[in-house]
């Protein structure tokens, strides 16, 4: 078992409480996954100057990030801003290509990984109760425009933060999953044989992936989907998010929970309901159940 | 006698639970704020009216043998599971499994059910005046579920001796299940359960019976058999 949680608001007005709002959906899911949890925030920041990415990063132990932070710009030759958000986590900011910065963090430390990067989104993720990780990260007060989140019960791989939602294989990607895939290794194994390498042995990460695969070879948010649902077995709730998309599919079986509440200044999904009772104005939003193998998609 | 009432925001599920199993038979309970809280009410033998003032969660009113239940919002999975006697009425829609293994006792659903609504029904009275999802009805053991609207996929997969009525279209059968001709003494029970629901837009000469073929009742050694 596992809790999903996910916010894309429409009303510009709810920014500055996206963090909040995204706390109080992920602290109700406790009970479906006490043991690791994480969470996407998407946000515009007007001074973040193009074509500059935000990098994720954690790491197994302390660390010094000011002194990571020259260690990549060094190696990068590009200028990294370092903001620090706990002794094993940090937002790095740099103009480098994408490739070069990511094989730089590789090189700067081995039990340093990133997360998740992109334009937009930010990711944390440990081991832990809900509640406490969105403190240890001062989540309440994160605005933004959209969030993804999750709590895990883990049941196909370690609890580890490596292996704790969302997985974030491209940019301004993020993956939450409810369930379990059948054929995974199948899958990886496809995808591993064309080049694709692996953060972990999670069954998750294996449809992350395929779709940032699908969507590097330049299709759709939706054209990838479509492929999970071809491709992958076994059961699932998704919740798919990117820089402009925010999208839930389920096997056809359906049986892993999800349902939304849609009002004219938000969408809001999450395993149970409880996670969107206390949303502002859930009391006349369109409460609804996503069908079986149907994508539904909201474009910011 | 006023109505006790009991609020989510102050009580666990467990006290709230034990302070209904405690009214005497007769009276009556407010339940406030539930906001999706999972187990309200649930195994209650006392003959008592309760009306759980919003949305509810999972097994709402689950393994009741006495008590009227309503539900004044939508519920989660498995309202009504395993229930042996008295009733759930749902004011809005009903999340998976509405019903699953009732004994006996009525679920009404003045909404629409998810998928797998009266699953291993087994003799209790479900009716939905809306939709129901796919795989509705299987294994369904005994009792009866009126649906006044569409059903979706696969209804009545493996049907044991449960009726189900439909009044709108159905997407597909489940395996084993057919339809059957309406008879004089089925229309008059289709009568009665929309009466019992109070859905007063279905014409009970005019729904669909469903019930098992009975061919999977047997092994058939030489089903699939080539030779």
């Amino acid at each position: 078992m596992c809790g999903i949680v996910g916010l894309h608001l429409k009303n510009p007005d709810l920014q500055p409480r996206l963090g909040e709002l995204m706390t109080l959906m992920l602290e109700a899911m406790t009970t479906r996954g006490p043991d690791s949890a994480g969470i996407a925030i998407y946000a515009d920041s007007l001074e973040f100057p193009e074509p500059d990415l935000r990098y994720s990063l954690r790491a197994e132990a302390d660390v010094d990030w000011d002194v990571l932070g020259k260690t990549i710009a060094a190696d990068t030759g590009s200028e990294v801003r370092v903001r620090r958000l706990a002794a094993d986590s940090a937002v790095l900011e740099s103009p480098a290509r994408e490739a070069m910065f990511l094989a730089a963090v590789k090189r700067a430390g081995a039990d340093v990984t990133v997360a998740g990067w992109g334009r937009a989104m930010v990711l944390v993720k440990d081991v832990g109760a809900p509640a406490d990780i969105c403190a240890r990260y001062g989540i309440p007060s994160w605005g933004g425009y959209q969030g993804s989140g999750h709590t895990r019960m883990a049941t196909e791989s370690a609890v580890t933060t490596k292996h704790s939602h969302p997985f974030a294989p491209a940019a301004d990607l993020a993956l939450v999953h409810n369930g379990s895939f059948s054929n995974y290794a199948t899958v990886r194994g496809r995808l591993a044989r064309a080049g694709i390498q692996f953060d972990t042995d999670n069954d998750s990460e294996v449809a992350a992936r395929l779709i940032a695969a699908r969507m590097a070879e330049g299709s759709g948010l939706d054209d990838a989907l479509r492929t999970v649902l071809r491709e992958m077995d076994g059961f699932f709730t998704l919740l798919v998010t990117t820089r402009t998309q925010f999208a839930v599919v389920r096997d056809s079986f359906a049986c892993k929970p999800a349902v939304i509440a849609e009002t004219a200044d938000y969408v809001a999904m999450a395993s149970e309901y409880q996670a969107l009772a206390r949303l502002p104005g859930v009391a006349d939003a369109v409460v609804f159940e996503p069908m079986p193998e149907e994508i539904h998609l909201w474009t910011r | 006698m006023d109505p006790v009432t009991l609020s989510c925001a102050e009580l666990s599920t467990r006290e709230i639970n034990a302070a209904l199993a405690a009214l005497p038979d007769g009276a009556s309970a407010r339940v406030l704020e539930p906001r999706g809280r999972h187990n309200l009410a649930v195994g209650l033998a006392n003959r008592v009216t309760i009306d759980i003032d919003g949305n509810a969660g999972y097994f709402t009113g689950g393994l009741g043998t006495g008590p009227d239940i309503v539900v004044h919002g939508f519920v989660g999975w498995s309202v009504g599971e395993n229930l042996m006697d008295g009733s759930v009425r749902v004011k809005g829609n009903a999340s998976e499994c509405a019903g699953a293994s009732s004994h006996g006792g009525t679920i009404i659903i003045e909404g629409d059910a998810s998928s797998r609504a009266g699953i291993s029904l087994k003799g209790g009275t479900i009716l939905v005046a809306g939709d129901v999802g796919h795989m509705s009805g299987f294994m369904a053991q005994a009792g009866l579920m009126l649906i006044g609207g569409d059903a979706g996929h696969a209804l009545g997969d493996s049907l044991y001796e449960a009726v189900i009525y439909v009044a709108g279209k159905i997407a597909s059968l489940g395996s084993d299940a057919r339809t059957e001709e309406l008879t004089e003494a089925d229309v008059r029970v289709v009568k009665e359960l929309a009466k019992i629901g109070g859905f007063d837009h279905i014409e009970p000469e005019n729904v669909t019976r469903v019930a098992s073929a009975k061919e999977l009742y047997n092994f058939d050694a030489l089903k699939d058999q080539k030779y």
